[in-house]
């Protein structure tokens, strides 16, 4: 070390040990430190916050699932058409396998890094109790899926008025959609996050979510292609009670005025879609009960 | 003032008793809480958050009780686990950003707490980085800074040392005790080795089967014992000095003991004598001196824990009775 040099770097020895400083500021508690844990999720679920291979996947199915609907909208706007080529209500059925994948990636993102790496004894060392993570991943999971499948039917709606179309007509449809999609979300979320949260190895979330998905909806349309051809029309109608995406349909085939997308479009009249309502609703409680169970014996 | 205390504090698991009927209290500074695997330390840590209801008995930390107030307790309480925490994708300003938030800091006072406290930890220009890429000895580090965060007034750490090299592990001692040196910060430390404690703590409480077994100050342990060491070189006149001391000096009536390192290279060399006061030091001084040897050092003798157990083992065995 030559002489010059030992005053600057004593100056700059001061510099950098400025001493600990306590800190007695604001501490905002519960209910910020879970709003603090929503929005770092929902980010997470897009990428945002983390590395940029994390952003690929939602970022390219996020791409993907709005492409469709701007392409309608620029052929409708185009062609100066009176109508869209897709109900509101039908584009998340349509689209349902992007949505699934979305899912299977996001919900291991969410829940299994916790436990994977065993993050989740820090959380339950600050001030959130259980119910608090439960809820905070719950609806960021539920609004990262309301964002994909929502933004498309924002898209479609903008240029449906753009072409001029009916507005009280593109409204009700739209507004139809959005309960539609909101439904769809929350149960949705619940079911890739209690998939996801059975075990921390990302790989067998992602498998057990598309599992759930694929092999429900391809049993229950399959057979119901059967019941279809032989004319057993009440049996179409039941069996969409056995997928998640045909729940949806049903709920919204009955409520929501969409179009069936069974076979004969012998989607459920009133009476029961209630049913299907109330499943949906209990799949969407049961998740979150499940959820709740789940991390009871997560703590430290 | 007490920071944690516990009264007749007891957990039971259908098939284990983890803590039973553990009465305590512990005041600020640096505590080590010692055990061996599965002496109840991790479940006391547990139940002092707020996470695990006791079976029976009690507990307060800074004054609040665990069974009702522990979102507060987590609030002015770090916690550093034993095992690792540590999402490997993100780096450590971000991860600590985000445990800071969750304790409740606002963003600004997060971002900004943050970098403070990776810089007290020694975490510099790393902290950008993916946490993935870190050595075991900066995982430490910055588990130990989301634990300090958000300035609490007690930290709870679960073997901080575990899995360090032995510099790794001085600097983490040394940085434990500055959390409550420099910081101001109490710390529970807990502890499968009684000696490195030893030079952290002020106080140390050492529990088997979940039954206190001691709590005591370092001090106490480690109290000056009367007993000198004293190293001499040799020259030509005194070929073995260490053997011409010991004549000499107890020729003048000073007591020599056996030296403990007996049969270890080099333990010939160490003179140890029963000092009555300040005198012995002159006259050793003066032998030496008088002898025309080189005195290579004097210096007290202390205790060590881990001597204080190995020579006692009434203090395994027995338990201290509740206060």
């Amino acid at each position: 070390m030559s002489t010059p040099n030992t005053a600057a770097q004593s100056a700059q020895t001061q510099i950098h040990n400025i001493g600990y400083r306590k800190y007695d500021g604001q501490r905002l508690g519960r209910a910020y430190a879970r709003r603090s844990l929503y929005s770092q999720s929902l980010r997470g679920a897009y990428g945002l916050g983390r590395s940029a291979k994390s952003k690929v996947t939602p970022m390219i199915l996020f791409a993907v699932m709005c492409v469709p609907a701007a392409i309608m909208v620029a052929v409708a706007v185009a062609t100066n058409a009176t109508k869209l080529p897709v109900e509101y209500t039908r584009y998340a059925i349509v689209t349902q396998a992007i949505i699934g994948l979305y899912l299977a990636a996001q919900a291991p993102q969410s829940v299994s890094r916790d436990l994977r790496f065993k993050t989740v004894p820090l959380y339950f060392s600050r001030p959130i109790e259980r119910v608090d993570y439960v809820v905070a991943k719950f609806a960021a999971m539920a609004t990262a899926l309301l964002i994909l499948t929502g933004v498309p039917l924002i898209i479609m709606y903008a240029g449906s008025l753009l072409a001029k179309m009916d507005f009280s007509d593109q409204t009700k449809g739209f507004a139809q959609g959005l309960v539609s999609v909101l439904l769809l979300s929350l149960l949705f979320a619940g079911i890739g996050l209690v998939m996801a949260a059975l075990t921390p190895r990302r790989g067998f979330g992602v498998a057990a979510v598309i599992a759930v998905l694929t092999i429900s909806y391809g049993a229950v349309s399959t057979v119901q292609a059967i019941a279809d051809a032989q004319g057993s029309w009440d049996a179409v109608e039941w069996l969409g009670l056995f997928s998640p995406i045909t729940l949806i349909d049903g709920v919204q085939t009955a409520f929501l005025g969409a179009s069936s997308s069974f076979p004969g479009a012998h989607g459920p009249g009133a009476g029961l879609g209630v049913l299907y309502l109330l499943v949906v609703l209990a799949l969407i409680a049961g998740s979150y009960g499940a959820l709740m169970r789940r991390y009871r014996k997560a703590g430290l | 003032m007490t920071v944690i205390a516990t009264e007749s504090l007891s957990k039971r698991f259908p098939r284990v008793t983890a803590l039973d009927r553990l009465s305590m209290d512990i005041g600020p500074g640096v505590t080590g809480l010692v055990g061996a695997n599965g002496a109840g330390k991790s479940t006391l840590i547990k139940i002092l958050l707020g996470l695990s209801p006791a079976t029976e008995g009690r507990a307060e930390v800074l004054g609040l009780d665990v069974a009702t107030k522990g979102g507060e307790i987590r609030e002015r309480v770090g916690y550093m686990p034993e095992h690792d925490c540590l999402p490997p994708d993100v780096s450590a300003t971000e991860f600590v950003v985000h445990m800071a938030r969750m304790s409740g800091l606002p963003p600004a006072a997060a971002r900004e707490r943050t970098a403070d406290t990776l810089r007290h930890v020694g975490l510099y220009e790393e902290r950008y980085r993916p946490i993935g890429g870190y050595s075991t000895g900066m995982k430490q580090r910055v588990k130990l800074a989301q634990a300090l965060v958000h300035d609490p007034d007690v930290v709870f750490l679960d073997e901080p040392t575990n899995g360090l090299d032995p510099v790794g592990r001085d600097e983490m001692l040394g940085l434990i005790r500055r959390v409550h040196t420099d910081f101001g910060i109490s710390v529970l430390v807990t502890s499968h080795l009684l000696g490195e404690l030893e030079r952290t703590c002020d106080h140390v409480v050492v529990i088997d089967g979940g039954k206190l077994l001691r709590s005591s100050s370092t001090s106490d342990y480690t109290q000056t014992m009367g007993t000198i060491a004293v190293e001499v070189t040799d020259t030509d006149t005194h070929p073995d000095g260490t053997k011409a001391v010991r004549e000499a000096l107890g020729a003048r009536g000073i007591t020599l003991h056996q030296s403990e390192e007996e049969g270890l290279p080099g333990a010939g060399h160490i003179l140890l004598l029963e000092a009555t006061g300040e005198e012995t030091y002159d006259l050793v001084r003066d032998t030496v001196a008088e002898l025309g040897l080189g005195l290579v050092r004097m210096e007290q003798r202390r205790h060590h824990i881990s001597e204080v157990f190995k020579d006692n083992p009434a203090h395994k065995a027995e338990e201290v009775p509740a206060r």
